[in-house]
């Protein structure tokens, strides 16, 4: 049974697995303590966030390295309960 | 209804809208309940802003598929009683 994009156990595959470790980069520290500090506020969950990777378009979603789904998730997430406007992070770079 | 160790049980097969944790390969599967973790917040609801009440029963669950036996944590709502 293949599910939605991010259920992916047991899908046939004949790849290795990539075992390799990797540093990460500062923008990815940032996003983890971002998505924890507001989980201890209160301001959005962990079911809610996976709520918002798991709905990413399956394209979008196999592009995505993992600290990015976690940021679109957010923005989602912020932008559902209008923490943030919608499109407001695009538009504060120009700014 | 509760379930008890050693009991059969099956997963459901649905697919409901937004967030559930029961992984596609265990549904519609029979598997014995291995132990019980004790009552959670329900993650389907708490997804969408609610909750999460009230707490749902979380089992361990021993699925024999292939020679393998895989144990995976299954919540309540999705677990009836098997033959």
């Amino acid at each position: 049974m293949h599910g939605a994009v991010h259920d992916r156990g047991g899908w046939p595959t004949e790849a290795p697995i990539d075992r390799a470790e990797h540093e990460l980069a500062d923008w990815e520290v940032l996003v983890d303590a971002l998505v924890g500090a507001l989980s201890r506020n209160g301001v959005m969950n962990v079911d809610e966030l996976r709520r918002g990777i798991e709905s990413m378009p399956p394209e979008a979603y196999e592009q995505a390295a993992y600290y990015e789904r976690w940021l679109y998730s957010a923005e989602l997430i912020l932008t559902e309960k209008g923490v943030l406007e919608p499109g407001e992070l695009d538009r504060r770079p120009a700014s | 209804m509760t379930f008890a160790p050693g009991q059969r049980v099956r997963v459901a097969t649905r697919t409901p809208r937004g967030h559930h944790r029961t992984p596609g390969y265990v549904k519609g599967k029979a598997g014995t309940v291995a132990r019980l973790h004790g009552k959670f917040t329900n993650p389907e609801t708490r997804a969408h802003g609610g909750d999460g009440l009230p707490r749902q029963e979380l089992y361990l669950v021993a699925f024999d598929e292939g020679g393998f036996r895989l144990y995976v944590d299954v919540f309540e709502h999705w677990l009836e009683e098997a033959e």
